[in-house]
C-alpha cells in the first residue's frame, strides 16, 4: 500500500463521493419544486467548492496516489473501500464537480415536470460519477461505473424526448452488454493477483493470452462507452433525447470514464497487449474521427450534429492515449476535458435554442442571430474552439495529439488531419444556419436573447475555453507526474520484455 | 424451545382451523390471525436463533444452518403474508383454509431445513408440498376456463412425479448403506465404500430438489403454475421453497460420491441450460408472472453455478444469493398483488405509466427489477458477482463467460418492464393504485433490506460459510 498516500483527518474524497447521495436522500423527503431546485443547486455547489482543496493540496511531484483513503469492505474477498486521487484523475473529478451546478441551473426551467425526482437523479449521477474517477479498488470501480446507468436511464427515460423509450433501452443494454464481460476480467484478474486493489494489479506478469482476453473485454467495454466507431450507435440516440443536463453529462463526464478507463487500466494492467493491440485501436480512433466529421456534417438536428461530433473528438483522444508517448497521452487527457468543456458548452447552447423554438431542428433555428446576439456570440465561441481554433482550448490538446501522433507514424498523422477540417467545416456550417440563415429563416422575432442565468451557466464554460487554450500549462503540470511515470513504466516494461525475449532464445 | 417456530406455525395452522369452522366466513378475523402468526413466526426464528439441539432419535437436527434458514423462511413469510393480506384472487369463503395451508407448508419446510434424515426430509417434503398443491386451485375461476385447475394439475403431476425420483433415489442410498442417517451415510460414503449407484441414487435426489428450484430440465411446471395460480400464491412458490430447495441441496452434495468431477460437469451443464433456456424464453413474454417464472428458471440456474464449487465458500455464497434473489423477487410480487385490481393476470402493459399512479411501488418495482438484473449497489449484483468469483475460482472460464453473457441477455426483459412503468403513459382505463400505508412500508423494508444486503454483504456470507462448515 506504499502507492498511496493516506489522507489523515477528513476524508475529504469520500465525502464528495456521499454529499450528493446525502443530499439525495432529503429530497425523497420534501418534494416541493423550488425547494428541489434550490437545494440541489445549494448541494452540488457545495460538492464544487468543496472539491477546490483537491487541487490546492495536490502534489504535482508525485505519482502516487492522493488523498487516499482505506477501508476494510469485505474481507473475505479481500475487497476494501479504497479511493485515491492521481494525476490522471484529477481533472476529470474537478470537471464532474464543477459541472454539475451548471447541470442544475440548465435545468432550472428546462424542467418542469416531477423536479423534486429529477434533481434526485443528478445527486445520484454526481455520487457515482466521482466514485467512478477515485475507486481504486475494481469491485468498487464497477459498481459506481454500473450503478450510473440507473439514474443516467432515468434521466432520458422520464424526462427525454419523443423517442425516449428507444434511446434510453438503447443506452443501458449497449453499456451493460459491454461491461459484463468488464466483470469477468476482473474476477479472473483478481484470482491471478490475489487482489481488487488497481495499482497492486498493474505490471504484473500475466501471460500474453490472459493479457490480451482481458485486454479485449476492457476494451469493449470502454470502447462502447468512448464510444469508439463501430460501438456508437447509441450516442446519437441517446444524446438527442436527453434533456439537457442529461446531455451535458453524457457528454462532459460519461464519454470520459471510456477513455479514463483505458488509461487507467488498459495500459498498466495489459501493457503487452496494449502495445500488440494498439495499432488497429489507432485505426479505429481515425475511422471515428473522418465518420464522425461526415456524419456530423450532414445532420439537420443540431443536437446529433454535436453527438456525431463528439464521436470524431473523442476519436482524438483515443488516438492519443494509443500513441503510446507523452505528447500523445497529455493531448489525450487535456482533450478529454477540452471536450467536456466544449461540447457541454454547446450543448447547453442548443438546451437553449430548444428551451425558446421547442425544437432542435438546424432549419428551425436558422437567423436567430438577429434576435439573440448574446447567444450566438457565445455559440461563435464554443463553435470555433470545438474545431480546434487556435486560441482555444480544443486546439492546445488537438495539436498534441497531433504532435504525439507524428512522433508515432507520420501516416496516420496525416489520416487525422482531414477530421480536423471537417470539424470547421460541420461547425462553421451550424454557426452560418443558427447565425444568419438565409433568405428563407422562419420568423423568430418572438425570440427572447438570454438571461441573466444563461449568462451565468455559459460564462464560466468561455472563460475555461480561454484559459486552457491561453495557458494550458498548470492543466499539463497536474497530470504531468503521472502521465510520464505511467509511460517511462510502459516503456521499461517493453525494453524488459524485449531482453526477456532474448534470453529466452 | 428449540422448535418454537415449528410449533408457532403448528399453533397457528390450528387456530385458522378454528377460524375455518364459522358458517359465516370471517375474512378479518382469517387475516388478521394470518399475518399475526406470519410476525410471530419470524420473532420465534430469531428468538431460537442461537439454539441448538438434536430431537427424535436424532433425526431432527437445530443447529446454526437450519436456524439461518427459519429466519429467512420466518422474515419471507411475514413480508409476504404482510403484503399478500388482501388475497384479492381468492374467494372469501375459503380464505381461512388458504391460510391453513399456507402455514403449513410453511410449516414443512422449516421441518425440512432441519431433518438430516431420509424419512424426515421425505415427510417434510411432502407436508410442504401437498399443501402448496392444494394452494393453487383455491383460485377463483374468474376467466372461466378454469387455468388454476390446469396449473393445478400440472403442478401436483410433475410434482409427484420427481418426488418418486427422489423417493427411488433414497430408497437407494439405504439399500448401499444401511442407514437413513445423513450422518452415517456420509460416514459410510467417506470410508471408501463407493459404488457407481451411489451417483445415481444421489443425482435422484437432487432431481427431486431441482424441481422445487425449477432446474432445467425439471422447470417444466414453472410458468403455466405461476400463471394458473393467483398473485400471492406465485410469489410464495416463487420464493419460499426456494429456501428449501437450496438447504437440501447443499445436505445431499455433501453425500461423497466418488465421481465429484462427473457430478460438478453436470451441474454446470445444468445450469447453463436453465440460464440460456429461462433467459431466452423470458424475452418474449407478455405476462409478468410468466417472465419471473421464466427468469426464475435462469435464477436457479445461477444458484447451481455457486454450488459447482462443492466447497463451503461456494454453498455461502449460493445461500446468499437464494436469500437475495427471494427479497427481490417478494418485491416484484409485492407490486404485481397490489396493481392487480380483482387478482387478475397482470401483462407487462398493465404496468404501463405506473410511475405516476403509484410512485413507491413503481419504485419498489425498479428496485426489485434492477437487483434482478444484477445491477450494483443492489443484492443481486453482489450475488452474480461472487458466483462468477467462486466458479471462477474452480477454472469454470467459458461457463462463467456464457452466464456473463445471460446477464446481458436477461437485462432486456426486466428493463421493458421498467420502461412500462416510467416510459408509457398509463392508458385510459388505469386509474390510481391504492396502497395501504402497512404495505408501502413492506416495500420499503424490501427495498432497503435489497440495498443494504447487497452494499453490505460481509457479515452475510462471513456467517454463511461458517454456518455451511458445521455440515461437515
Amino acid at each position: 500500500m506504499d502507492l498511496l498516500l493516506i489522507k489523515e483527518g477528513f476524508p475529504l474524497l469520500s465525502f464528495l463521493i456521499f454529499l450528493p447521495l446525502a443530499g439525495s436522500i432529503v429530497l425523497l423527503f420534501f418534494h416541493n419544486e423550488t425547494f428541489a431546485r434550490l437545494w440541489t443547486l445549494l448541494i452540488t455547489s457545495l460538492t464544487a467548492i468543496c472539491s477546490l482543496p483537491l487541487l490546492f493540496g495536490f502534489d504535482q511531484t508525485t505519482s502516487k496516489y492522493q488523498f487516499a483513503e482505506a477501508y476494510a469492505w469485505i474481507p473475505r474477498l479481500n475487497i476494501n473501500y479504497i479511493v485515491g486521487l492521481d494525476g490522471i484523475s484529477i481533472l476529470l473529478v474537478l470537471l464532474t464537480t464543477l459541472i454539475m451546478p451548471f447541470c442544475v441551473l440548465a435545468s432550472w426551467k428546462y424542467i418542469q415536470q416531477r423536479v423534486a425526482p429529477f434533481m434526485f437523479c443528478l445527486l445520484v449521477m454526481e455520487t457515482s460519477m466521482v466514485g467512478v474517477f477515485v475507486a481504486l479498488d475494481f469491485v468498487l470501480f464497477y459498481i459506481f461505473w454500473e450503478f450510473m446507468l440507473i439514474p443516467m436511464y432515468l434521466l432520458i427515460a422520464v424526462w427525454g424526448g419523443p423517442r425516449k423509450a428507444y434511446a434510453s433501452i438503447k443506452f443501458f443494454l449497449y453499456t451493460l452488454a459491454g461491461s459484463v464481460l468488464l466483470l469477468v476480467a476482473i474476477i479472473a484478474l483478481y484470482l491471478e493477483s490475489g487482489s481488487f486493489f488497481i495499482p497492486e494489479m498493474m505490471w504484473q506478469p500475466y501471460s500474453l493470452t490472459f493479457q490480451v482476453l482481458v485486454f479485449l473485454a476492457f476494451f469493449l467495454a470502454f470502447a462502447i462507452k468512448v464510444p469508439m466507431f463501430p460501438f456508437h450507435t447509441w450516442l446519437p440516440a441517446a444524446h438527442v433525447e436527453a434533456p439537457t443536463a442529461g446531455s451535458v453529462i453524457l457528454a462532459s463526464v460519461l464519454l470520459k470514464m471510456g477513455t479514463y478507463g483505458m488509461l487507467r487500466f488498459c495500459l498498466p494492467i495489459t501493457p503487452d497487449a496494449t502495445m500488440l493491440l494498439a495499432q488497429p485501436i489507432l485505426w479505429l480512433s481515425i475511422a471515428g474521427i473522418i465518420y464522425g466529421g461526415f456524419t456530423a456534417l450532414a445532420q439537420q438536428d443540431m443536437k446529433k450534429l454535436i453527438a456525431y461530433s463528439s464521436v470524431g473528438h473523442m476519436g482524438f483522444v483515443t488516438l492519443g492515449i494509443f500513441v503510446l508517448n507523452s505528447r500523445g497521452v497529455e493531448g489525450a487527457m487535456l482533450q478529454m476535458i477540452n471536450h467536456g468543456v466544449t461540447t457541454g458548452a454547446l450543448f447547453l447552447c442548443v438546451g437553449m435554442i430548444y428551451e425558446r423554438t421547442h425544437s432542435r431542428e438546424l432549419a428551425l433555428a436558422a437567423g436567430v442571430g438577429k434576435y439573440m446576439p448574446w447567444f450566438v456570440t457565445f455559440l461563435a465561441f464554443f463553435s470555433l474552439s470545438s474545431f480546434g481554433f487556435p486560441g482555444t482550448n480544443s486546439f492546445i490538446g488537438e495539436f498534441l495529439v497531433l504532435a504525439g501522433a507524428f512522433e508515432h507514424n507520420t501516416f496516420l498523422a496525416l489520416a487525422a488531419i482531414p477530421g480536423a477540417v471537417l470539424a470547421a467545416a460541420y461547425m462553421l456550417r451550424l454557426l452560418q444556419k443558427v447565425v444568419w440563415g438565409g433568405t428563407a429563416n422562419p420568423d423568430q422575432s418572438y425570440l427572447t436573447d438570454l438571461g441573466l442565468r444563461e449568462i451565468a451557466v455559459l460564462t464560466p464554460f468561455l472563460l475555461f475555453v480561454f484559459w486552457i487554450g491561453l495557458g494550458p500549462q498548470p492543466f499539463l503540470n497536474l497530470m504531468h507526474t503521472s502521465v510520464s511515470a505511467l509511460l517511462d513504466q510502459l516503456h521499461h516494461w517493453q525494453q524488459h520484455q524485449q531482453v526477456a525475449a532474448v534470453l529466452w532464445k | 424451545m428449540v422448535i418454537l417456530p415449528e410449533l408457532v406455525l403448528a399453533a397457528g395452522a390450528l387456530a385458522l382451523f378454528f377460524v375455518s369452522l364459522s358458517k359465516t366466513p370471517l375474512v378479518r378475523t382469517a387475516k388478521s390471525v394470518a399475518v399475526l402468526f406470519g410476525l410471530a413466526t419470524f420473532a420465534a426464528a430469531l428468538l431460537a436463533f442461537q439454539s441448538k439441539g438434536s430431537l427424535f432419535y436424532g433425526a431432527y437436527e437445530v443447529d446454526s444452518y437450519s436456524q439461518l434458514f427459519k429466519a429467512l423462511i420466518g422474515f419471507s413469510l411475514a413480508l409476504l403474508l404482510i403484503f399478500g393480506q388482501n388475497l384479492k384472487g381468492i374467494n372469501p369463503e375459503i380464505r381461512p383454509e388458504y391460510y391453513l395451508f399456507l402455514l403449513l407448508s410453511v410449516l414443512g419446510l422449516m421441518m425440512l431445513v432441519s431433518s438430516v434424515e431420509l424419512i424426515a426430509i421425505f415427510i417434510s417434503l411432502e407436508l410442504s408440498s401437498f399443501a402448496l398443491y392444494l394452494l393453487v386451485p383455491m383460485r377463483d375461476d374468474r376467466t372461466g376456463s378454469r387455468v388454476q385447475m390446469e396449473a393445478g394439475m400440472k403442478y401436483i403431476l410433475f410434482g409427484v412425479m420427481a418426488t418418486g425420483f427422489m423417493l427411488y433415489g433414497m430408497s437407494l442410498l439405504f439399500g448401499l448403506t444401511g442407514t437413513t442417517y445423513l450422518k452415517e451415510i456420509i460416514a459410510f460414503l467417506a470410508k471408501g465404500n463407493v459404488q457407481p449407484t451411489v451417483l445415481v441414487a444421489v443425482l435422484l435426489v437432487l432431481a427431486g430438489f431441482f424441481y422445487k428450484l425449477a432446474v432445467f430440465p425439471l422447470h417444466f411446471w414453472v410458468p403455466d403454475v405461476y400463471q394458473g395460480a393467483s398473485n400471492e400464491t406465485a410469489g410464495f412458490i416463487a420464493t419460499l421453497p426456494k429456501f428449501g430447495a437450496v438447504a437440501l441441496l447443499i445436505r445431499f452434495l455433501t453425500v461423497p460420491t466418488g465421481q465429484a468431477q462427473f457430478l460438478i460437469e453436470l451441474m454446470a451443464v445444468l445450469a447453463l441450460c436453465s440460464m440460456f433456456y429461462g433467459n431466452l424464453s423470458a424475452l418474449v413474454q407478455k405476462d409478468i408472472k410468466r417472465m419471473l417464472g421464466f427468469s426464475g428458471i435462469a435464477h436457479a440456474g445461477f444458484v447451481l453455478l455457486g454450488l459447482l464449487a462443492l466447497d463451503r465458500d461456494g454453498y455461502g455464497v449460493a445461500i446468499y444469493y437464494i436469500a437475495g434473489y427471494v427479497l427481490m423477487n417478494l418485491a416484484c410480487f409485492l407490486v404485481i398483488s397490489n396493481v392487480s385490481q380483482e387478482g387478475e393476470n397482470l401483462r407487462i402493459d398493465d404496468f404501463n405509466g405506473l410511475y405516476k399512479r403509484q410512485p413507491l411501488l413503481a419504485f419498489v418495482l425498479a428496485v426489485g427489477l434492477f437487483g434482478l438484473a444484477g445491477i450494483p449497489p443492489f443484492v443481486g449484483f453482489m450475488g452474480k458477482f461472487m458466483i462468477l468469483t467462486s466458479a471462477l475460482r474452480a477454472h469454470h472460464v467459458v461457463v462463467v463467460c456464457l452466464a456473463a453473457i445471460n446477464t446481458a441477455i436477461a437485462l432486456y426483459y426486466y428493463l421493458s418492464v421498467v420502461k412500462a412503468a416510467y416510459t408509457v403513459e398509463p392508458g385510459e382505463q388505469a386509474g390510481r393504485v391504492a396502497v395501504n400505508p402497512v404495505i408501502q412500508l413492506a416495500g420499503v423494508v424490501l427495498v432497503l433490506a435489497i440495498t443494504l444486503l447487497g452494499a453490505l454483504p460481509a457479515r452475510f456470507i462471513d456467517f454463511a460459510s461458517t454456518v455451511v462448515q458445521t455440515l461437515h
